[in-house]
Formats: structure tokens, sequence, C-alpha cells
């Protein structure tokens, strides 16, 4: 237990540098720079839409509810297993919300939370989906958008 | 830039070891089956033989145990009444000694198809081998699960409890990340359980019918989009065995009901 807290506070502390420093992982992928623990710019410079970007979080398919509650009254089942995403944007800015879809591995190597925009460095992907990322540039950029509107924290 | 590699480097040492100290094992004592996790109504249909739909598998595996082949002797010639298979299905999967490797029951029965009966083996999933498999785990039910005490297996079990611990797919999840550490929460509307095969084949509410663990299994690699293991694969014997011996001295439900 005392280890891993000093683990998590090492962490902090240095993951300014290791994000500095890490490189962009797909190439196929858009690059995109790390600053501290955010990526500030868009994704290939697209506009996210918060309309959009709420219809995938209630998405099955984008298994966000899978692990994660949020104001989402109209959908039965959420999951448990990750904070609530109510007030998200008011604990997080944009950037940071950016990378922790982008590849929340980057803050937490332990994290459950996929890594939404990455494609290699995993094993046994299924056919359908290999290759591929889980969300695109502009998916993100809509999620991002969405995400900085939940500022209410309930 | 060297420096600053190897303070990363150091630092995912660090994080690798914190991240074996989460993904614990669950302790014997705090071992649950599947069935503790779900409804009161899904438990009594699971208790009440009158009531489980799996019994009906169970059923027409009667029927086939004594059905003879046109050529060639029925299960029930060999081997007498069903009840000669007590204690057998909580010993698989179990080390074939022809084959030198272990077969799950799915397999065994299948075995004896070819072998004793000169017939094809029956297909993954088909009724006729949910039926028989169901009939051969009834016999043990509330029996203790006793398989990986052969000694030859531990290499098996080894490798099964490797895939286990090893994310994969793309969401990059270990089975060890939901099932061990946590296993008390839900996903979606899922309880997520401890994953232990205390009641296979099983009968599903969701797929209406009987199926396997190895159906199950495929269910939660495509659940993380990983590649599922075909039916045959080594690999998927050896998850099998490593779930089994993972659920040790746990009483047999079969046939389970699940939701
Ligand atoms: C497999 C489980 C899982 C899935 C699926 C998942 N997350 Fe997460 N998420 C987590 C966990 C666990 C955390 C807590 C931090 C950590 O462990 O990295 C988290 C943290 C977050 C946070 C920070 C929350 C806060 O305010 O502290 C946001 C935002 C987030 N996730 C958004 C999403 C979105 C959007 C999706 C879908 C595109 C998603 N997550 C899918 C597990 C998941
Ligand atoms: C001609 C005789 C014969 C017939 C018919 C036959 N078996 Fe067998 N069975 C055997 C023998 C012999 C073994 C021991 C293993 C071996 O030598 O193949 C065996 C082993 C088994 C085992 C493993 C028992 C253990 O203790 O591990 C199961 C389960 C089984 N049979 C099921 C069946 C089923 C189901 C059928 C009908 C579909 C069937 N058998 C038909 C002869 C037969
Ligand atoms: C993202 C979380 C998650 C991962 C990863 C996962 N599972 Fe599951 N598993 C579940 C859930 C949820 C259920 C229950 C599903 C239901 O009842 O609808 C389940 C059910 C099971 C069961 C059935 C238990 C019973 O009581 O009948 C087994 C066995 C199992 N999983 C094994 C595995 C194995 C092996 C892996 C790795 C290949 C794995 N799971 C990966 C979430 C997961």
């Amino acid at each position: 237990m005392v280890s891993r807290r000093r683990a998590s506070t090492l962490l902090s502390a240095s993951v300014a540098t290791l994000l500095l420093t890490a490189p962009v992982r797909a190439s196929e992928l858009v690059p995109y720079a790390v600053i501290g623990d955010a990526i500030p710019l868009p994704l290939a410079g697209a506009v996210g839409d918060a309309s959009a970007g709420r219809a995938i979080v209630v998405n099955r398919t984008y298994t966000c509810l899978l692990c994660h509650s949020g104001p989402f009254t109209e959908q039965r089942f959420q999951g448990d297993l990750a904070p609530s995403l109510a007030g998200t944007g008011s604990r997080w800015s944009e950037g940071q919300l950016r990378l922790r879809l982008v590849d929340a591995s980057r803050l937490n190597a332990a994290t459950i939370m996929p890594s939404y925009y990455r494609a290699d460095g995993l094993q046994r992907v299924g056919d359908a989906w290999l290759g591929k990322p889980i969300l695109s540039a502009q998916q993100i950029e809509d999620v991002v958008a969405y995400l900085t509107t939940l500022q209410n924290p309930s | 830039m060297k420096r600053l590699r190897n303070i990363s480097l150091s630092l995912l040492a660090v994080i690798a070891f914190t991240s074996l100290i989460e993904a614990a094992e669950i302790a014997p004592g705090e071992r649950r089956s599947g069935a503790s996790f779900m409804s009161v109504e899904t438990q009594a249909m699971q208790n009440d033989a009158t009531a489980n739909p799996g019994m009906l598998g169970v059923l027409d595996g009667e029927v086939l145990w004594t059905r003879k082949p046109a050529a060639g002797r029925a299960c029930a010639d060999c081997h007498g009444d069903a009840s000669s298979m007590r204690g057998v299905a909580v010993r698989y999967p179990a080390f074939d000694d022809k084959l030198n490797r272990p077969v799950d029951l799915e397999q065994r029965v299948n075995l004896c198809r070819v072998d004793h009966q000169q017939l094809p083996p029956l297909a993954d999933e088909s009724r006729d081998l949910l039926a028989l498999t169901a009939l051969i785990g009834r016999q043990s039910q509330g029996m203790p699960i006793e398989t990986g005490a052969d000694s030859r297996l531990q290499a098996f079990i080894d490798k099964g409890r490797d895939a286990f611990m090893r994310r994969q797919g793309q969401l990059n999840l270990a089975c060890t990340n939901c099932h061990d550490d946590n296993w008390d929460k839900r996903l979606a509307g899922s309880a997520i359980t401890q994953a232990h095969p205390t009641g296979y084949p099983v009968y599903r509410l969701e797929w209406q019918g009987l199926g396997s663990l190895k159906r199950r299994l495929r269910n939660c690699m495509i659940g993380v989009r990983t590649q599922p293991y075909s039916a045959d694969a080594p690999e998927m014997v050896e998850l099998e065995l490593y779930l089994m011996s993972r659920a040790r001295g746990m009483a047999s439900e079969t046939p389970a009901v699940r939701p």
C-alpha cells in the first residue's frame, strides 16, 4: 500500500517529463503532441460537436458506460468500475480530457480504461478491429467537446 | 535524453510492480460461485430441478445416453447407467494418456464417439453435445471440483493462468482486471462475478439455451475485442483448465442458470 502511494506520487512528479518524451505510437493515426499531462491541440484540427459526443458516450458500442456512470437518466445500465463522468469538465481541462481519452495508460500504466486513439502495442486484437483505433480523431474531439460541458458534479 | 529515458524506465518498473500487487488473486475463503451474484429469482430457478430449464438438456442427454448407433454400442452399453459418471465432470479437463495432453469434457465425449462408436464427432455447441455434457455434469452436482490434482497438468494450468493475466484485445483488458480485481462491481448492468466455471454447461437466459464454458469464454473475449480461440485450440483447454483448478473445492452446480 505504502509503495503504491509512493509510486503514484513518483508518477505525477515525473509525468510531465515522461509524457514530453513519449513518442506517438501509431503511424497511421494523426500525430499529436503531449505537453505535460495534456494534449492541448485538437486532433487533426477537428472541431468537436458536443451533441455528437454525448451520443457516442451513451452508445454501448463505444463502451464508456460499461465502466462509467454519469448524468444520463435515460440510460438504465451504467457501470461502477470508474468515477462518474458528472462534473468531469470542471475537474479537467480540455487538453487533459483529450489525453485521457487518447491514451489513458500514459497517465496511469495500470489503468483499465482503454486507449481510444491507439492501434498498436495491443495483443490478439480481433480481425474486425485490427489496426483501428476505437474512436476516430473527429469522434475524440466530439467526446472532448461533450465532456467539457459536464460542469455540474451531480 | 539518456538520463530521462532511465528515469522513465525505472518508473515503469515501479508501476509494473505495483500493478502486480493490485492484480491480487482471490483468497480461497473469499471465493463465491457466480450464482451468489444472481437475483433470488434466478437462483431459485437454478435450484429447483422442475423449474431449471437446463434440466431439459439433461433429459435429452438421458435419451442420447441409451441410444444405439446403427452399428456399435450406446454409451450405456459400455458405461452402464449415467450415474456411473458421478465424480467425472469435476475432474475435467483431465490429462489424456493417449493424446498426452489435457482434454475437456466435450473432447472426451467426442473421443468415445470416434474411438468407441465409430461415429463422427459432435459439433461444438451442438444440442447433442451440450445435452450429453449436461447429463454427465449433473451426476456430480454438489461435489467439490477436483480438476488439477494430476501433476501432469501443471504446465498447462500455468499457461492458462498466463493467458488469464495477459491484457488483450482492442480494449486491452485481461481477464484478471475484471474477475480478480473488480468482481464485486457491475459492467454496465451485469454483475462481473469471479468467473468460477462451477455450473457448465449453463442455461443462459440471454442465449435461451444451454452453452458451454467455451462459448462463455468466447463472449468475454469478443467483449474486449480479442480474436477468440477456436473450440479445439490448446489455449482454450488451458484456460478452461486454469479456471477449473482455480475453483478447486467449490461445489459443482451443473446445469447452472445465468442471466
Ligand atoms: C474498462 C473501463 C473503462 C472504460 C470502458 C472507460 N473508462 Fe474512463 N475511466 C476508467 C477508470 C478506472 C478511470 C479512473 C482513472 C484511471 O484509473 O485511469 C477513468 C477515468 C475517466 C475520466 C476522468 C474522470 C474524472 O473526472 O476523474 C474520464 C473523463 C473518462 N474516464 C472518460 C471516459 C470516456 C468518455 C469513455 C468512453 C469513450 C471511457 N472513459 C471509458 C475506466 C474506464
Ligand atoms: C465401446 C465402449 C464405449 C462406448 C460405446 C462409449 N464409451 Fe466412453 N469410455 C470408454 C472407455 C474404454 C473409456 C476410458 C478411456 C478410453 O480408453 O478411451 C471411456 C471414457 C469415457 C469418459 C471419461 C471417464 C473418466 O473417468 O474420465 C466419458 C465422460 C465417456 N467415456 C463418455 C461417453 C459417452 C457420453 C458415450 C456415448 C456418446 C460413450 N462414452 C461411449 C468406452 C466407451
Ligand atoms: C470487462 C470485464 C471483463 C473481462 C475483461 C472479462 N470478463 Fe468474463 N465476465 C464479465 C461479465 C460482466 C460477466 C457476466 C456476464 C453476464 O452475466 O451477462 C462475465 C462472465 C464470465 C464467466 C462466467 C461465470 C459464471 O458464473 O458463469 C467466466 C467463466 C468468465 N467471465 C471468464 C472470463 C475470462 C477467462 C476472461 C478473459 C479471457 C474474461 N472473462 C474477461 C466481464 C469480463
